[in-house]
């Protein structure tokens, strides 16, 4: 009996692990052929990009401010705090903007996603698209995955804007140091590689939580706390492979500057 | 109450299902089914809550994959076709949903537009806004045009999602429960405009239903789901001839209020 329960939870993962194949394949196929939905997809932009504005300015100019307060004791035993500018825009731009930016989008846009898509499979609107020979996948979730992997990167280069000013404004406060100075000393520390590589980072993200929150949302199980349970997971889900990739991406990059 | 004769050939079956076998697990809904929907008929499918009524139409429409069985549509076995050409016949399909299943996001002009706009894409502005109208005007309501969803009565969503199934000009209807959970005034009203589809838009339907008015009055003929297969079947009067306690507490309960 117990072997039959493992071996019938083997099938599952399996299974479950087929289907997600299966949706990732199914999103390339359709992304890049016709008809393309460029209405959803401009409003699934403003969606993601716009109404995540406000949320991503507080943090980022917070974390900016944060983390520049912090750093200054252990910079200043050493009477180091000109070091203070570098220092934080490397830490910024090669990791805090990315993965805030990832993490906030994971927690307003995922669960959103997920939530939608769910309710409209409970509410069989998605089977009523599929019975009326349109294409449910294309319409919801191409220009979703789209939206996220579009807006997210562009949302990270602001989250880095907003946290170096935060930054700044602490800087200033303690060091008196100009604006011009304080970039000078920023653009000295970080190279291309640090923001190429963060962009790339952040198209894997936004992929991840476009393609999380849609395959929660469209494979969510019948009943009101399906929708729940697909907002739920869609953001944890989400978390634990940003993550995941970050960790990743940072021995990939770790290489190449070793080259 | 009574409705007039429609034009029914019997010699032209649109739906043909041959043993058709659906299960859930463990649980076995759909039995050997046999099935027949004649051109320009109104068919009527009873069964009690859970028997498998709205699984049995989602096999016809190809939502839902049958076990065994054959499932003829206008000629062509759903479960051989490709995504392709599911969609083409999806075509000439309505399917008005038990919940009504309306596009929540969208005004009622868009989610009629919705499948039109997907299919036809030479159509202008103009030409889009007066077939919404065609339809709307169809199901009587056409002030709610610029509604949401949410906005609307649970009698005005079914005429909705019935008009969004119009506008394609289907050749079969399927409704599934269409009077469910409406008084009984808006009730014939659907009724009603269930047979005035029928005989505007030529369609032959499938009406589900556990509703014994609705039955009677749209059904031209009528079928029992039992055990998972068709074990009564022919007018009104006839499936309830008969001393089978199911079919009889069938009847009796619908009248106890
Ligand atoms: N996708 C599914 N997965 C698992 N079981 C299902 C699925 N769809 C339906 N069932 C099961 O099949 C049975 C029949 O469901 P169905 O929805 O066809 O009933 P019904 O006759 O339409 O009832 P009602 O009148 O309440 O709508 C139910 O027991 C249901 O639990
Ligand atoms: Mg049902």
């Amino acid at each position: 009996m117990r072997r039959y329960v493992t071996t019938r939870r083997l099938d599952r993962a399996f299974l479950e692990l087929y289907r997600i194949y299966s949706f990732i394949i199914r999103f390339f196929k359709e992304a890049f052929l016709p008809p393309y939905e460029f209405k959803e997809i401009i409003k699934q932009c403003y969606e993601v990009g716009v109404r995540s504005l406000p949320l991503i300015s507080v943090t980022g100019f917070i974390i900016g401010i944060v983390f520049t307060n912090q750093s200054r004791p252990s910079l200043s035993e050493f009477g180091a705090t000109s070091w203070l500018p570098s220092l934080i825009s490397i830490a910024i731009v090669r990791a805090l903007a990315p993965l805030v930016t990832a993490i906030i989008a994971a927690g307003r846009v995922g669960s959103s996603i997920g939530a939608e898509l769910g309710s409209m499979k409970v509410t069989e609107q998605i089977d009523a698209m599929e019975v009326s020979g349109t294409n449910p996948f294309n319409f919801l979730v191409v220009s979703r995955v789209l939206a996220t992997t579009l807006m997210i990167p562009a949302l990270m280069i602001y989250t880095m804007f907003v946290a170096l000013m935060g930054a700044y404004v602490n800087v200033h406060q303690h060091e008196l140091t100009s604006l011009t100075t304080y970039f000078g000393q920023v653009f000295s520390a970080i190279s291309f590689l640090d923001i190429f590589s963060s962009l790339i980072k952040s198209f894997i993200f936004g992929f991840t939580v476009g393609m999380v929150g849609c395959y929660k949302g469209y494979y969510s199980s019948k009943g009101t706390e399906g929708v729940g349970k697909a907002a739920n997971s869609a953001v944890v889900t989400a978390m634990f492979l940003v993550f995941i990739e970050e960790l990743l991406a940072m021995q990939i990059i770790n290489a190449i500057r070793a080259m | 109450m009574h409705k007039e004769t429609p034009k029914i050939n019997y010699t032209d079956k649109v739906i043909e299902i041959k043993g058709l076998t659906k299960s859930f697990d463990e649980n076995d809904i759909l039995r050997g089914v046999d099935l027949d929907l004649y051109r320009g008929e109104n068919l009527v499918v009873l069964g009690r809550s859970g028997t498998g009524k709205s699984v049995l139409i989602k096999i016809i429409s190809g939502l839902l994959r049958a076990d065994e069985g054959i499932v003829n549509v206008l000629g062509q076995n759903v479960s051989k076709l490709t995504p392709k050409e599911l969609q083409q016949l999806r075509l000439k399909l309505g399917f008005s949903f038990q919940n009504s299943a309306l596009y929540d996001s969208m005004t009622v002009a868009e989610n009629l537009e919705f499948p039109l706009v997907r299919h036809q894409t030479n159509l202008t502005r103009r030409d889009i806004n007066r077939i919404i109208d065609v339809v709307l005007d169809a199901v009587g309501l056409a002030q709610s045009r610029d509604q949401m969803p949410s906005e609307l009565s649970g009698g005005q969503r079914k005429r909705i999602g019935i008009a969004r199934t119009l506008i394609l000009k289907p050749e079969i209807m399927l409704y599934d429960e269409p009077t469910a959970g409406l008084d009984p005034i808006t009730s014939i009203e659907i009724n009603k405009l269930i047979n005035e589809v029928q005989r505007r838009f030529k369609t032959s339907s499938i009406i589900i239903t556990h509703d014994l008015t609705c039955a009677r009055s749209v059904g031209d003929r009528l079928v029992m789901l039992l055990d998972g297969q068709f074990q009564r079947q022919g007018t009104f009067e006839e499936v309830f001839d008969t001393d089978d306690e199911r079919v009889q507490s069938f009847y009796n309960y619908n009248f106890i209020d």
